[in-house]
C-alpha cells in the first residue's frame, strides 16, 4: 500500500471504535475497551510504520509525504485539504502514538474492569467502592467498576481520532477541526463525572477559556486564507510567501500581516497550551479521571498548542535573523513563555494535591517551550515537546496509580482521607515499588537530572539556546524556574513515596495490576532514553562531532536554519547541572523529615507569600470580577432586560397600545353606527350556510367516497388543462 | 410532461393534500397525521428527483415554468430553481414531514393544524420557487397566515401576544415590500424577476412625490431591506422572534426557525442584491454593522435566558447574523472571490441553521412534553436518567455551536473568510458573538444535563422514544455530512453564486 494511503487511514480506527461504542457496543464493557484498544493499537502500528518509512526519506523536509484532495469549492478554485509527514509531524506522530496506546491500556485497570459494581454507584459520579467477599470469606470494601466505563472508552477514542487528525494534517483547517474536536472531548472528559458540580464547572471553564483562544485563531485562519488563497502549510509558511506577508502592514499595533496572523494563531496556543493569561482552566481540568489528565492535559492536546506555535514559527519569526532584535510576535512569545514558566512553577510549590502539582508543572514546562520559540530555538522547543510528552504522561499515570493504590487502602481501612493529598501519603515506595521507580524516573526527568534523563537534555537545549542568543532575562528566569521545578519534584516524590505512611490509607495502599504498571514501565524507558537522541555536538563526555539525531532531523524545518550554527557552551550546561541537583537536594532535605500534622515547611519559610501562591495569585477571583460577572450582567440585565425587554419591546408595545385607542375611536365613531347592522346580517347568513353544510358531514362512508370522486375528477381536469398548456 | 411541471407539482401537492384532508374524519388524529406525513413525503421525493436531474453546470434557472397570470399588469406564473433556491426547497420539503411527525404533541383540532401546516408548506415553497415579484409576494403572505394561526391556536400561555406581535411585525415589513414591488412593476411594465434583474438596476423609476429617481430607488431598496430584515430577523427588529418561537407549538417552532427565517435571508440574496446592486453596495456597511450587532447581542440575549426554549430562540438571532454578515460582504464586494465565498457561506449557514435549529426546538419540545416546564433552573443532572437524549442533545447543541466536523462550522468559517476581506472590524467584533455562542450553549447543557440530579425528575422523566429519534436521525446525519463532505451541497451553491454575484 502506498504510504500516503496508509497515512490517510491512521486516524480512522479510533473513530470507528467511537462510532461502534456509541451505537451499541457500550452494552458490553469488555467489547468497548477491546474496540478502543484495538483502534489505538492499529493507529499505533500505522504510525510506527509511517515513522519508520519517513526516516528513510533522504530529505524529508524538502520532500515530505503529502497527499491532498479537493474539499470546498470556492468560486473557480477549491480549498484543498490533505495529509503531510515532515520531520515535525513525524516526531509528533511518534510520541502521540506511544502515549495514546499506553494510556488506553492503563485506563482498563484504572477504571477497575472486572471489579464488582458498587451498590450506590450511579452514572455521573465517581464509583464509591463495593463490598466484596474475599477468598477467606471476609467481607471487604474494594474499588468498584466505573459505571460509565464504555462511555469513557468511546470518548477517549474520539479524542485519539482528533489528535491523529491534527498531527497528520497538511493545512490549518483540518488542524483546526482536530483541535476543536479535542476541545469537545476535553470538555466531556473533564466533566466526565458530570453530576459533580466541581467537575461540571471545570469542564465549562476549560471549554470556554480555550474558546477565547480559538476565536482569535479562526480570525488568523481567515486572514491567512484571504491573503494567500490557501491554508496549506506548503503555501502559507513558504519562505517567499512569508516574505510577502511580512511586507504588508496591517495598522494593528504596527504589525505586518505575517506578524498579525502569527500572533492570532499563537493566541490559540495560549488557550490550548494553558499559557498565561488563559492558563486558569488546566489546574481545574484535574477534575477529570487521571488517564484523561495524562493524555489530554499533559501529553497530547496541550502539546498540540505548542505544535501549532512551532508550525506558525515562520510567520512569528518573519524578518528576524539571529542577532537582531526580536520581532514583536517573538517578543510576545518570549515574555509569555518565560513568565508562564516561572509563574506556574511558583504555584506548584504550594499545592498539596498530587495532580495539581503536575498540572502547574505542565503549564510551566509548556512555558519553557514557548519561551524557547520566542528566542528562536526551534529545535529545542520541539525536543522538549517530545521528551515532555513522555515524562509528563508517565508522571500523571504514576500519580493515577498512586491515587488508585491509595483508594484501595482508604476503602479497605474505611479511612476517609483525601486520597490525592500528598500530605496523607508517605512511604509508598515499599507498598508500590514499581510505581515508585517509574514515577521517580519521570520526576527526575522533569527535574532535569543530569546526563541520565531525557528532561535534562531537552531543557539544557532550551537554556543554552537562550544563553547563546544572549537573552539574559529569559536565561536567568528559566534557570531559576528549573531550580524551582527540581525542588517541587523532590517535594512531591519525598512526600509521596519516602518516609513512613501518614495515614491508614497510605499504610494499606496496594500496588496496581500489571495492566496499569506495565504502561508506566514503557513510558519510563522513554522518559529516560528519549533524551539521548538529542545530545548536542561537542558535548564533553560523548565528544560527538555531530549533534544528536533529533536535532539534525528537525533543524532543516527551522526557517532560520543556516543562520545560527549553535556553538556548544559549557556555562548553561553547568547551570542546568547545578539547578537540577541543587533543587532536588533542597526539596529532599526540606521534606524528608516531614511528620503528619506539621505545617508545610515551605509555608513556614515563605509566610504570606505562601498563601498568595496557594490561592494561585487570586487570578480566578480577579477574572470572575472583571470578566465573568460583567459578562453575565451584559447578558441578563443589559441585553435581555434593558435592551430587548424595556427599550425595543417598550417601543413596540407602546406603539401597539396606541392602536387600540385609534381603533376604539373608529369603532365608536364609524363602525357601530354605519357598518354594524350590515355586518351582523352577513354573519347570520354565514351561520345559516354553515348549518346547511354540516349536513354534508353525515358520517356515511359512501357519501364521502362520492365527494372524493368528485374532487379527483375536478382536480384531474385542472391538472390536465394545465399540462396541456405547458 | 410531468418533469416539465415538477416545480408546480412540488409546490401544490401539499395544498391538494390539505384540501383532501377536509374529507377525512377529524376524530382520527393518528390517521390524519400519517396521511399528512405521507403526502408531505411526496414533495420531498420529488425534490430528490429534482436534485438528481438538476444540472449545476448550467447557469441560470432550470425547470422553468412560465404562464401568463395577470397579463394586464405583466405578472406571470413563473417558477424556476437555481443553486440558491434548490437547497432551500430541499430544506423545506425535508423539515415539513419531520415537523408533522413531531406534531404528536398537538392534542386539539389536529385536522385543522395539519391542514394549516400543509398550506404553510406551499407558501414557503412558493417564495423559493417564484421568479415573479407579485407571485413572490403572494406566497410570502400565504406563508404568514397559517403560522399566525398555528401560534395563536396551539401555542403556549402567552400565545395571543406572541402571535399578534408576529403578524404585525411581518405585516409592517410586507407593506413596504408590496408598495416597492408595485412601484417597480409600474415603472418597468413587468414583474418578471429575470427581466427586472437585467433591466431594473439601470432603470430610472418615475419621479414620485417630487423625489429624485435615485431617492425613489433608495426608498424602494430600504422597503425591501426592512421586510427581509424583520423576517431574518436582524437586530433591532428581532424581538418578535423570541416570543413567537417560544409560544409556538414544537412543530411550529421547528418550521419557524428552520424555514421561515430563511425567507428573509433568501429575499436578500434573490431580490435585494441583484435588483439593487448600487444601493446594496452603498449601504452594505450598515448591514454589516447590524449583522455584527445581531451576532453579539443575539448571543448575549440567549445567554441571559433561563427558559430553554427562549434561549434556543435567541440563538437564531445569533446564527442568522452570520447569514446577514455574509450578505453584507457579498453586497460590498460583488463580483469578487470574496463575495462568492461569503454567499457560499451564507446559503450554507441557512441550510445548517435550518437543521440545527429545528433539531434544538424539537429536543426542547421532547423535554417539555415530559417535564411540563422549560425552566432551566429546575433541571440538572438529567444525563444520568436520559443518557440517549443527553447524547442526542449534546450532538445537536454542538452542531449549533459550530463545532468543526459538523455543518455549522463550515458555513461560519466561509462567512468569516468572505467577510474578513471586506469588513475586518465587523468580523472581528462578531467573534465576541461566536465566543458567547459557546457560552450560552454550554449554559444550557450545564443546566439540563450536568450537575446533581434534581430528584424531582428521578422516576418521572422517560427516555426519548424511537418515534422521536426517527425525527432526529435524519437531521443529525445531515449535520454530520455537512461537516465532513459539504461539497455535495456547496458545489451547487457555488456555481449559482458565481453566476449571480
Amino acid at each position: 500500500m502506498a504510504i500516503e494511503k496508509l497515512l490517510w487511514l491512521i486516524p480512522l480506527p479510533p473513530l470507528i471504535a467511537f462510532v461502534l461504542i456509541s451505537l451499541g457496543a457500550n452494552r458490553s464493557r469488555g467489547l468497548s475497551h477491546s474496540l478502543a484498544v484495538a483502534g489505538a493499537g492499529l493507529s499505533w502500528l500505522g504510525s510506527m510504520f509511517v515513522f519508520w518509512k519517513a526516516l528513510q526519506v533522504k530529505d524529508l523536509t524538502g520532500f515530505p509525504i503529502i497527499s491532498t484532495i479537493n474539499w470546498l469549492p470556492m468560486g473557480a478554485e477549491w480549498l484543498k485539504v490533505g495529509i503531510r509527514i515532515d520531520p515535525l509531524s513525524a516526531v509528533t506522530l511518534f510520541f502521540v502514538a506511544w502515549t495514546i496506546l499506553c494510556i488506553f491500556i492503563y485506563s482498563i485497570g484504572y477504571h477497575n474492569y472486572n471489579a464488582p459494581a458498587g451498590v450506590h454507584d450511579q452514572p455521573g459520579l465517581p464509583p464509591h467502592g463495593a463490598l466484596h467477599t474475599s477468598d477467606e470469606g471476609k467481607i471487604i470494601h474494594v474499588p468498584s467498576v466505573e459505571p460509565m466505563y464504555a462511555r469513557f472508552f468511546g470518548l477517549i477514542s474520539l479524542f485519539a481520532f482528533a489528535m491523529y487528525l491534527l498531527v497528520i494534517s497538511d493545512n490549518l483547517l483540518t488542524l483546526y477541526i482536530g483541535w476543536e474536536i479535542m476541545g469537545l472531548c476535553s470538555y466531556l472528559l473533564i466533566g466526565f463525572w458530570y453530576a459533580k458540580p466541581s467537575a461540571r464547572d471545570a469542564a465549562v471553564k476549560a471549554f470556554l477559556t480555550t474558546r477565547v483562544g480559538d476565536v482569535f485563531m479562526l480570525l488568523g485562519l481567515a486572514a491567512l486564507y484571504t491573503s494567500t488563497g490557501s491554508l496549506s502549510y506548503d503555501v502559507v509558511f513558504r519562505p517567499d510567501v512569508v516574505v510577502q506577508l511580512a511586507a504588508i502592514p496591517t495598522g494593528v499595533f504596527g504589525l505586518s500581516l505575517a506578524g498579525l496572523s502569527g500572533l492570532l494563531l499563537f493566541i490559540g496556543t495560549v488557550g490550548k497550551s494553558a499559557q498565561f493569561p488563559l492558563h486558569i482552566w488546566l489546574p481545574d481540568a484535574m477534575e477529570g479521571p487521571t488517564p484523561v489528565s495524562a493524555m489530554i492535559h499533559a501529553a497530547t492536546m496541550v502539546s498540540a498548542g505548542v505544535y501549532l506555535a512551532v508550525r506558525a514559527f515562520p510567520l512569528i519569526s518573519a524578518g528576524w535573523t539571529p542577532g537582531s532584535p526580536l520581532t514583536p510576535p517573538m517578543m510576545v512569545l518570549a515574555v509569555i513563555g518565560t513568565f508562564t514558566a516561572f509563574f506556574a512553577a511558583s504555584i506548584a510549590i504550594a499545592q498539596n494535591d498530587i495532580k495539581r502539582v503536575l498540572a502547574y508543572s505542565t503549564i510551566s514546562q509548556l512555558g519553557f517551550m514557548v519561551a524557547a520559540l520566542g528566542v528562536g530555538s526551534y529545535t529545542a522547543a520541539v525536543f522538549h515537546l517530545f521528551t515532555h510528552a513522555f515524562f509528563k504522561a508517565l508522571l500523571f499515570l504514576g500519580a493515577g496509580s498512586v491515587i488508585h493504590g491509595m483508594e484501595h487502602g482508604a476503602l479497605a481501612e474505611d479511612d476517609p482521607v483525601d486520597v490525592q493529598d500528598m500530605f496523607h501519603m508517605g512511604g509508598l515506595r515499599k507498598t508500590m515499588p514499581l510505581t515508585f521507580w517509574t514515577f521517580s524516573a519521570g520526576g527526575l526527568s522533569l527535574a532535569g537530572f543530569p546526563l541520565l534523563t531525557a528532561g535534562f537534555w531537552s531543557k539544557d537545549e532550551i537554556l543554552s539556546g537562550a544563553f547563546s542568543g544572549r537573552f539574559w532575562v529569559v536565561f536567568i528566569v528559566l534557570a531559576i524556574t528549573a531550580l524551582i521545578t527540581a525542588f517541587y519534584t523532590a517535594r512531591q516524590i519525598t512526600l509521596t513515596f519516602l518516609g513512613t505512611p501518614r495515614s491508614q490509607a497510605a499504610g494499606h495502599a496496594q500496588e496496581n495490576k500489571p495492566i496499569m504498571t506495565y504502561p508506566l514501565v514503557v513510558l519510563a524507558v522513554f522518559a529516560i532514553g528519549a533524551g539521548w537522541i538529542g545530545i548536542p555536538a561537542g558535548f564533553p563526555l560523548t565528544g560527538a562531532h555531530q549533534a544528536g539525531w533529533i536535532i539534525t532531523f528537525l533543524s532543516p524545518m527551522n526557517p532560520l536554519e543556516g543562520h545560527s550554527p549553535e556553538v556548544f557552551s559549557s556555562l548553561p550546561l553547568v547551570v542546568s547541572l547545578v539547578v537540577s541537583i541543587g533543587g532536588l537536594y533542597l526539596g529532599w532535605r526540606v521534606y524528608r523529615g516531614y511528620q503528619a500534622g506539621q505545617v508545610d515547611p515551605v509555608e513556614r519559610a515563605l509566610g504570606p507569600v505562601f498563601s498568595l501562591l496557594k490561592q494561585k495569585y487570586y487570578i480566578d477571583e480577579v477574572y470572575s470580577a472583571i470578566f465573568i460577572r460583567p459578562a453575565r450582567w451584559m447578558a441578563e440585565i443589559f441585553t435581555a432586560l434593558w435592551l430587548d425587554n424595556r427599550i425595543i419591546d417598550g417601543m413596540v408595545n407602546g406603539l401597539s397600545a396606541l392602536m387600540p385607542a385609534l381603533g376604539s375611536l373608529l369603532r365608536n365613531g364609524f363602525d357601530k353606527p354605519v357598518i354594524s347592522n350590515g355586518g351582523d346580517a352577513l354573519g347570520n347568513r354565514l351561520i345559516h350556510w354553515g348549518q346547511i353544510l354540516r349536513k354534508v358531514q353525515s358520517g356515511r362512508i359512501q357519501q364521502y367516497m362520492l365527494y372524493t370522486l368528485w374532487v379527483i375528477v375536478v382536480s384531474g381536469m385542472v391538472v390536465f388543462y394545465l399540462m396541456g398548456r405547458g | 410532461m410531468l418533469i416539465g411541471h415538477l416545480l408546480s407539482l412540488i409546490l401544490f401537492l401539499p395544498t391538494i393534500a390539505a384540501l383532501f384532508m377536509i374529507f377525512l374524519p377529524a376524530d382520527r388524529p393518528r390517521m390524519l397525521r400519517l396521511f399528512a406525513f405521507f403526502t408531505s413525503l411526496l414533495p420531498f421525493v420529488l425534490t430528490l428527483i429534482l436534485w438528481g436531474r438538476f444540472d449545476s453546470q448550467i447557469q441560470g434557472y432550470q425547470f422553468v415554468e412560465n404562464t401568463p397570470w395577470y397579463p394586464a399588469i405583466g405578472s406571470s406564473y413563473h417558477l424556476g430553481v437555481d443553486g440558491l433556491s434548490l437547497p432551500m426547497v430541499l430544506l423545506t420539503t425535508l423539515l415539513v414531514p419531520l415537523s408533522i411527525l413531531a406534531s404528536t404533541t398537538i392534542k386539539t383540532h389536529q385536522k385543522s393544524f395539519l391542514m394549516l401546516f400543509l398550506f404553510l408548506e406551499t407558501g414557503l415553497l412558493g417564495v423559493f420557487l417564484s421568479l415573479d415579484l407579485l407571485l413572490f409576494f403572494v406566497f410570502w403572505e400565504i406563508g404568514l397566515i397559517p403560522m399566525y394561526f398555528i401560534i395563536n391556536q396551539w401555542g403556549g400561555e402567552n400565545r395571543n401576544y406572541a402571535s399578534l406581535k408576529f403578524i404585525l411585525y411581518t405585516m409592517a415589513g410586507s407593506l413596504g415590500l408590496l408598495l416597492a414591488i408595485q412601484m417597480m412593476g409600474a415603472a418597468s411594465g413587468t414583474f418578471d424577476l429575470i427581466k427586472l434583474t437585467s433591466t431594473w438596476p439601470d432603470t430610472s423609476p418615475l419621479p414620485l412625490f417630487g423625489l429624485s429617481p435615485a431617492t425613489v430607488k433608495a426608498v424602494a431598496f430600504w422597503a425591501f431591506v426592512l421586510a427581509f430584515a424583520i423576517k431574518v430577523p436582524v437586530w433591532p427588529f428581532h424581538t418578535w422572534l423570541p416570543d413567537a418561537h417560544t409560544e409556538a407549538p414544537t412543530p411550529g417552532s421547528m418550521i419557524l426557525a428552520g424555514v421561515l427565517l430563511k425567507l428573509g435571508a433568501y429575499g436578500f440574496l434573490r431580490l435585494v442584491l441583484p435588483l439593487f446592486p448600487t444601493e446594496s453596495h452603498q449601504f452594505a456597511g450598515w448591514l454589516a454593522v447590524l449583522a455584527a450587532i445581531s451576532i453579539v447581542f443575539g448571543a448575549l440575549g440567549a445567554y441571559g435566558q433561563n427558559d430553554f426554549k427562549r434561549l434556543v430562540a435567541y440563538s437564531s438571532v445569533n446564527h442568522m447574523g452570520f447569514v446577514v454578515l455574509g450578505v453584507a460582504a457579498a453586497a460590498m464586494a460583488a463580483g469578487t472571490q470574496h463575495a462568492i465565498i461569503a454567499v457560499n457561506g451564507a446559503v450554507m449557514q441557512m441550510f445548517n441553521h435550518g437543521l440545527s435549529a429545528a433539531g434544538m426546538f424539537f429536543l426542547v419540545g421532547v423535554l417539555y412534553e415530559r417535564a411540563h416546564t422549560r425552566d432551566l433552573t429546575r433541571f440538572g443532572g438529567l444525563w444520568s436518567i436520559l443518557p440517549v437524549y443527553g447524547g442526542v442533545l449534546m450532538f445537536t447543541a454542538m452542531a449549533s455551536l459550530g463545532l468543526p466536523g459538523l455543518g455549522g462550522f463550515v458555513s461560519e468559517f466561509l462567512v468569516v473568510r468572505g467577510a474578513w476581506a471586506v469588513y475586518p472590524l465587523a468580523t472581528a467584533l462578531s467573534m465576541i458573538g461566536l465566543f458567547f455562542t459557546g457560552v450560552y450553549i454550554l449554559k444550557a447543557l450545564k443546566m439540563v444535563l450536568q450537575g446533581p440530579l434534581n430528584e424531582e425528575w428521578n422516576s418521572k422523566l422517560t427516555e426519548i422514544r424511537l418515534d422521536e429519534l426517527v425525527i432526529m436521525v435524519p437531521l443529525m446525519v445531515l449535520m454530520l455530512v455537512n461537516g465532513i463532505w459539504p461539497a455535495w451541497l456547496l458545489e451547487m451553491i457555488n456555481k449559482a453564486a458565481m453566476a449571480v454575484f
